[in-house]
């Protein structure tokens, strides 16, 4: 009941915010020159004005801007999310579709990044300033500091054109019809380049966090107490350092789940995955406004659930913080 | 190292095999898969309501026009079988090709071909209504006649010309009484083509397979035609590397990628089979700018850009110095001799200096904004260029780039603009997407149409006689005064030739057997193992 209660705060606190970025981002969109139908013109290759104002009146732009904005609003009320332009279907049922790549790969990709950061930053932060920490931190840096269109080329010039052991792109083999779990297998083969592609920038990220908050809490004295009391060198780092070192990584995790929704647009383009990033971007050079809307919406929603999954988990690490 | 690596000894074995493969299968095999590279995701799939190549390579399969062209480039017979014209060019008639079914059982009539013209090409298909315009009825005196009345005389070499590309047939049962931009077939086409629809998976792949009851009888040969949706170019390279993809159109992949992939043995790149689709570049003018109002200037802009320079360097051997508005391939109208502007840069600054255009400060004359289009990598190169070429004469070009849709509205709604560069689409006659370029009168937003400014009575004249002239000589020497009067004038010049390229896999046969091949049914296509 108190975490209902919690959970219904939290979604009222984001409300406002929420429709300020959705009214915010229409208003934006007008100031782009051209609308959906000048993009599907130059799709067609052409065709004339009367074409041109018949396609207006069908996508409803011939109203006003205030018009078309309180419209939109309106439909939000009711948890509709309008008609996609470019799609022809109802904006819910096209985000529908592309959430299950999106979130596979960005689950995928968080789990990969924290866990191996996790892993990574422990050990670097228990042999600091010896070699293994010299070899971690500079790979570290290294996928810091690469960008991942390149990692993914990469992946795909070197794992899929040359070794070809896996598939250079898409999201299941379409020719042959799995299902069951070939399907899952078949799938995750397709899974495994872009995974570690976009994971890699942040396990970087996390094992520099990580190997510093280790650092941090390793000197602190409640650790020398459990030194002196005898205990054993794993049970240390296991119960008391790792514990408490984990706030400021599960802080992070919540931060960069909603940039990894906005940022799997490039590593979607690059591995074709049908996802929320391409669909996005797809909708900004289309003008699609209700389908861009829709996502944003949906994005804001999952940002703020797994904000709250974060705010759940500071209190079981740390009794000290209670919702 | 000198000498030749392993990788390169390998390449070169496989370099010398391919011809002999190609030999020891020269009987189609049938079966196989034929994957896509599908670059840009469509609304909808129709070809009776939509005239573009993304349609086209995906919709031409399932759904056939009444004509093709065949190899030689001439209209062939598909659902049409034979076609005349009365001497007045008002009444055509096409004998329909009986025994044809639909995917879903049902007869193709002439009840079709009345619906898809009255209801589609003449009020939806883009260049297909200004095509009609003049259509005022399709008479159906049995169920394999049709019969096109129009009210001014049509050009029977013209409907010819148009109809591979503007005359695909829909269902009438399918579409009849319902809202036509809406109705579900327009993403699940329903055809009579040599494959049949089975799934769309929206941002990843489009599925057709073999039509057993196609009325080409043993056709087609491949099981199933996959599309596959990468917008990445350079991933799609890797995909047609990786053999995940075997055929991409359309100059879908990057020049670079293309240029590499053609030293690859396993690959070919050729304009074969796209010679139905030409293009020229444009440099579009703004009359609305005093400057390039006055003649002196436009020409001075002309003589100042070095096209084969350009095209040795950053096009290579696929792209020709253009000659005007009508490209070489179309044997029936291009028309050489007209006027050219060669380069010539002391030209440019007598020009420029003889329209008063004194250099000032730094050198510079004047300043122009530049708008590029965003498709096509050849028109950034070129805007750069056209920058650097017109900085050596004194004009100071600022390049003001923008997406697609950004870039209709500035340069053919708002007029916003002083140069525009972009691509003029060839589409085998001038009357269908050409003459538009040059006609005064298009309403404000059109899109590649004359939104410079400028009207020039005679070459209006000129143009609507052409487009209603029933007697082929008389047609192709109106269209050869065209071009000199637009050459004349130069209202917009087109100075680059192109074709697209299409990168086959090797494994493919009977690919790029046409003029519009990639457009076109693919029901003789077949892969070799």
């Amino acid at each position: 009941m108190k975490l209902l209660l919690l959970a219904l705060r939290r979604l009222a606190a984001s409300l406002p915010a929420l429709v300020l970025i959705l009214v915010g981002l229409f208003l934006l969109l007008q100031l782009a020159p051209g609308d959906t139908v000048d993009a599907l013109m130059a799709q067609m290759g052409g065709g004339d004005a009367a074409i041109a104002a018949d396609l207006r009146r069908f996508y409803g732009l011939d109203l006003s801007v205030t018009a078309r904005l309180g419209a939109y609003l309106w439909r939000l009320l009711t948890l509709d999310l309008g008609f996609s332009a470019i799609y022809g279907k109802p904006v819910a049922s096209v985000i529908l579709e592309r959430l299950p790549a999106t979130l596979l790969l960005m689950t995928g990709a968080l789990f990969f990044a924290f866990s191996f950061g996790m892993a990574l930053g422990v050990i670097a932060a228990r042999r600091v300033n010896r070699w293994p920490d010299t070899l971690i931190s500079t790979l570290g840096l290294i996928f810091y500091a690469t960008p991942s269109f390149w990692f993914g080329l990469m992946a795909i010039v070197v794992f899929s054109v040359y070794l070809q052991w896996l598939p250079a792109g898409g999201f299941g083999d379409v020719a042959m019809g799995f299902t069951g779990w070939a399907r899952v297998w078949d799938t995750a083969t397709y899974l495994v380049l872009p995974v570690l592609t976009l994971a890699l920038i942040f396990l970087a990220i996390a094992l520099r966090i990580m190997r510093a908050s280790m650092l941090e809490v390793q000197g602190m004295d409640f650790v020398r107490t459990a030194r002196a009391k005898g205990l054993s060198d794993m049970r240390i780092v296991a119960r008391h350092v790792l514990r408490n070192a984990l706030l400021p990584m599960v802080t992070l995790i919540g931060l960069q789940a909603g940039t990894m929704l906005g940022g799997s647009v490039v590593v979607e383009s690059v591995f074709t995955l049908p996802g929320l990033g391409r669909l996005a971007y797809e909708s900004v050079v289309q003008r699609d406004l209700n389908t861009l809307l829709g996502i944003v919406f949906v994005s804001a929603l999952l940002v703020i659930a797994v904000n709250f999954i974060v705010d759940l988990l500071y209190a079981r690490l740390d009794p000290r913080i209670t919702g | 190292m000198s000498g030749p690596t392993r990788r390169e000894v390998f390449l070169m074995t496989g370099a010398a095999m391919v011809p002999m493969s190609a030999i020891a299968q020269a009987t189609p095999r049938r079966g196989g898969i034929l994957t896509v590279h599908f670059a840009t995701e469509q609304r909808i799939l129709n070809p009776s309501l939509q005239a573009s190549t993304g349609v086209y390579i995906v919709g031409g399969k399932i759904q056939e026009p009444l004509v093709d062209l065949d190899a030689a480039g001439n209209p062939s017979p598909v659902l049409a079988e034979s076609w005349e014209s009365t001497p007045d060019g008002r009444a055509i008639t096409f004998k329909l090709r009986q025994g044809v079914t639909w995917h879903d059982g049902r007869p193709f009539t002439s009840a079709d071909v009345q619906f898809t013209a009255m209801e589609m090409w003449k009020k939806i298909l883009n260049y297909g209504t200004a095509l009609q315009q003049f259509l005022t009825a399709v008479d159906t005196p049995d169920a394999h006649t049709a019969v096109f009345r129009y009210e001014r005389p049509m050009p029977l070499g013209l409907l010819l010309r148009a109809l591979p590309d503007l005359g695909y047939i829909s269902p009438k049962h399918i579409y009849e009484g319902t809202d036509i931009r809406q109705n579900p077939a327009n993403t699940a086409p329903i055809g009579t083509g040599p494959f049949k629809f089975v799934q769309y998976e929206r941002g990843q792949f489009i599925i057709a397979e073999r039509n057993p009851n196609y009325w080409r009888q043993g056709f087609p040969y491949l099981d199933r035609v996959v599309w596959r949706v990468v917008s990445d170019r350079a991933a799609a390279a890797a995909q047609m590397e990786a053999g995940q993809i075997l055929f991409s159109p359309y100059s879908s992949l990057a020049l670079a990628d293309m240029t590499r992939l053609a030293r690859d043995p396993r690959f070919e790149v050729t304009t074969r089979g796209n010679e139905g689709n030409a293009r020229t570049n444009t440099l579009e003018f703004n009359f609305r700018r005093p400057e390039l109002a006055d003649i002196r200037v436009r020409k001075a802009i002309a003589h100042a850009i070095n096209i084969p320079f350009f095209i040795e360097n950053f096009l290579g051997t696929y792209a020709k110095p253009g000659t005007g508005p009508i490209p070489s391939v179309s044997t029936d109208y291009y028309t050489p001799g007209s006027p050219q502007y060669g380069f010539d840069r002391a030209a440019a600054n007598r020009l420029l200096d003889e329209a008063g255009h004194r250099r000032g400060a730094g050198g510079v004359r004047f300043s122009l904004r530049l708008t590029p289009a965003p498709w096509g990598e050849d028109i950034a190169l070129f805007a750069t260029f056209i920058q650097q070429s017109l900085a050596e004469v004194g004009i100071r070009v600022e390049v003001v780039r923008l997406d697609a849709a950004g870039f209709l509205r500035t340069v053919y709604n708002d007029h916003n603009f002083d140069l525009a560069s972009g691509w003029h689409q060839y589409r085998s006659d001038p009357a269908v997407s050409t003459t538009v370029w040059y006609r005064s009168g298009s309403p404000q937003g059109a899109p590649w149409t004359n939104q410079w400014g400028w009207t020039d009575a005679g070459i209006d004249r000129v143009i609507d006689d052409a487009a209603t002239e029933v007697d082929p000589a008389k047609r192709r020497a109106l269209y050869g005064e065209f071009v000199t009067r637009v050459q004349n004038e130069l209202p917009l010049w087109m100075p680059i030739e192109q074709i697209f390229l299409s990168t086959f896999n090797r494994r493919m046969r009977n690919a790029g057997n046409t003029p519009r091949w990639a457009s076109s049914s693919w029901y003789d296509t077949w892969l070799a193992s």
